[in-house]
């Protein structure tokens, strides 16, 4: 709990010093965020480079008998943007779910093989999903704010997990981070419905950032919205991936080649494809079927 | 080049006239049955209110149409009415509205599909079952560890409640699945447990159909008559509201079945006894309209909170 807390220095210290918490000997039981992996977040991006954050193995993901991701195996480095891309039902948003076990949540659905978060799969038996997913936010595809105000809808992550010190503090800051603060500065006791589509989306990216996770899974965040709003939602990501991992499912190509350093691509069947940094997905990729759905020759 | 020919033809729109007359004639004979029912009810009363005065009616707080001294002060039956939808609001509003979250939040597609029509099963059986029932089985049971008269509240009001819960949780089930999944998902994906979801976002997305599920239920328990007919007794006194045991271990006599023990009594001719049966009714008709418009205003205020 308190390594945290740790500033960057103290943590590659006492990662030499310390030994780590043993992967499933922690109590998983209580609500707390620690799930039992060893924690080293918020370093400044120099020391993290190419730092792996989340790595599945093998992942097969079925509903009921369709299988919708065969053997994805993937290692995505941390506080970076890694998109997601690929034809419609490939498996982009099954992956991004099993992630932080939304699946779990879909009777039909059954994941087989490894899903790690910092070196801990996440589908041991041990792991509370509930305290998983505290430390892996989430944004979806259309805005879905809260009936709440403002106030509410990004204070309530902080409430359900217990970090309700500061209260008005978190807000303001995750709200200032999600560049909608200007915006909604003198409104925060009206309903987050009452905004617009974009400003929507951005309470719930700054619901989703204020308990401060360290992962932040995006399925097509900005596809309801217009242009303008779209970009400004795309300049937000690129901020955020400063400080968090940013990982995202996008249709759009030149969206993917804007604001990600690495892609992956599926393809129809739930294979990966592709992964590689985006600079060599989109200028030479090794694949002729990538090649193909990226110039548009089939997707 | 001809023009098409859009002209009426007769005997199709003589058909819409006629069909469109016996629709709206169906419509205004329950209008009319209503409209009759209110206005005999309103002349009797103001009948019976020439001789005892609306205040008196109104504040009296001694019931005895027959029995001399003879006096009409409805407050005791009312106090009656209140015992009867307290005691199953306890009963049914935590129980109909955790039956609700369960079903909405909890169960499975295969449980649900069985426990939601025995549900409505449940608001299937005839009410004079339901009497019989807290009559012969429910008041003798609770007699083994309370001190209960043949005639009570307490079972009484148990079985009005459960007769009401299947209104309570149908109509607030019925809600809370109208609440968009994607609040749901939001909820699980920022770290909330099952309870919290169903909690702090279901429940409260949901509210105006909880609360309109409720006052319809209590509204169906004050208009409630074969139960506390049977079961309840015909002791018209005032409750005392301080005193729970008094209020429930006993026998009452709320609205209705003063009604229906002068309707059914041997009274004689068309005196004030006779005629009280309908300033009762009136009242009672008031009360249960009232919150039937209070449950109308509170759903379409409160309608579509998201999206
Ligand atoms: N809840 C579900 N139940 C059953 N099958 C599902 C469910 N969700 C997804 N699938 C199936 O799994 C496959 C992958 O779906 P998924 O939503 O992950 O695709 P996607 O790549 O996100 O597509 P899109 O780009 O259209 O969002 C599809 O064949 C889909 O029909
Ligand atoms: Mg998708």
């Amino acid at each position: 709990m308190t390594n945290r807390q740790m500033t960057s220095s103290e943590t590659e210290q006492t990662d030499d010093q310390q030994p780590n918490p043993t992967p499933g000997t922690d109590s998983l039981a209580d609500r707390g965020t620690d799930i039992g992996v060893e924690t080293s977040s918020r370093d400044d991006p120099a020391t993290v480079a190419d730092r792996t954050i989340i790595e599945s193995r093998d992942l097969d993901v079925y509903y009921g008998d369709d299988q919708a991701l065969n053997g994805i195996s993937m290692e995505i480095p941390e506080q970076q943007v890694t998109a997601l891309i690929g034809p419609s039902g490939c498996g982009k948003s099954t992956f991004l779910r099993s992630i932080n076990r939304m699946n779990d949540l879909i009777d039909i659905a059954r994941v087989d093989g490894e899903l790690f978060f910092r070196e801990k799969n996440v589908y041991d038996d041990d792991v509370d999903p509930v305290a998983l997913r505290r430390r892996i936010g989430m944004v979806f595809q259309s805005p879905n704010p809260f009936p709440k105000s403002i106030y509410d809808n990004v204070a309530y992550g902080l409430r359900v997990q217990g970090q309700d010190d500061n209260l008005d503090e978190k807000v303001h800051t995750a709200l200032e981070r999600a560049a909608l603060l200007d915006e909604v500065e003198d409104q925060l006791d009206s309903s987050g419905l009452d905004l617009s589509g974009g400003q929507q989306q951005r309470l719930c990216i700054a619901r989703a950032i204020a308990p401060d996770p360290e992962v932040i899974l995006m399925d097509e965040p900005a596809s309801a919205l217009d242009p303008v709003a779209t970009s400004k939602i795309e300049d937000l990501i690129e901020d955020l991936a400063e400080e968090y991992t940013v990982i995202i499912v996008t249709h759009n190509m030149q969206q993917a080649a804007r604001i990600s350093d690495k892609t992956a691509v599926f393809l129809t069947g739930g294979n990966l494809v592709e992964f590689d940094d985006t600079t060599k997905i989109f200028e030479n990729p090794e694949s002729d079927r990538v090649e193909d759905y990226i110039t548009g020759k089939f997707g | 080049m001809s023009q098409p020919d859009f002209s009426h033809d007769g005997i199709r729109t003589a058909r819409g006239t006629a069909f469109r007359y016996l629709f709206m004639l169906c419509a205004l004979l329950s209008i009319l049955t209503t409209v009759a029912i209110v206005a005999t009810l309103l002349i009797d009363a103001i009948d019976f209110f020439a001789t005892v005065s609306p205040v008196e009616f109104l504040t009296g707080t001694r019931w005895s149409p027959t029995n001399d001294p003879v006096a009409f002060g409805v407050l005791p039956l009312i106090s009656g009415t209140l015992i009867i939808t307290l005691g199953s609001a306890l009963v049914a509003l935590p129980i109909g509205l955790l039956t609700a979250i369960y079903l909405s939040e909890y169960a499975s597609e295969r449980r649900r599909a069985y426990l939601k029509p025995a549900l409505e099963v449940l608001a299937g059986v005839p009410t004079v079952v339901y009497g019989y029932f807290a009559l012969v089985y429910v008041t003798p049971a609770l007699d083994t560890i309370l001190p209960l008269s043949t005639f009570n509240a307490l079972s009484a009001s148990i079985m009005v409640g459960i007769m009401i819960i299947p209104m309570v949780s149908s109509i607030s089930e019925d809600a809370m699945s109208a609440v968009p999944d994607s609040l749901r998902q939001a909820s699980y994906g920022l770290g909330a447990t099952k309870f919290t979801v169903s909690t702090s976002v279901v429940v409260p997305a949901a509210l105006s159909g909880i609360i309109s599920s409720f006052i319809l239920a209590l509204s169906r328990a004050i208009g409630e008559t074969m139960i506390v007919a049977i079961a309840a007794g015909q002791t018209p006194r005032m409750v005392d509201l301080t005193d729970p045991a008094g209020m429930f271990l006993d026998s009452i006599q709320p609205m209705t079945s003063a009604m229906v023990q002068i309707g059914t009594g041997d009274i004689v001719g068309q005196g004030a006894a006779y005629k009280s049966l309908f300033a009762v009714g009136l009242t009672l008709f008031v009360i249960t309209f009232v919150m039937n418009l209070v449950s109308e205003l509170v759903a379409s205020r409160y309608r579509e909170v998201y999206r």
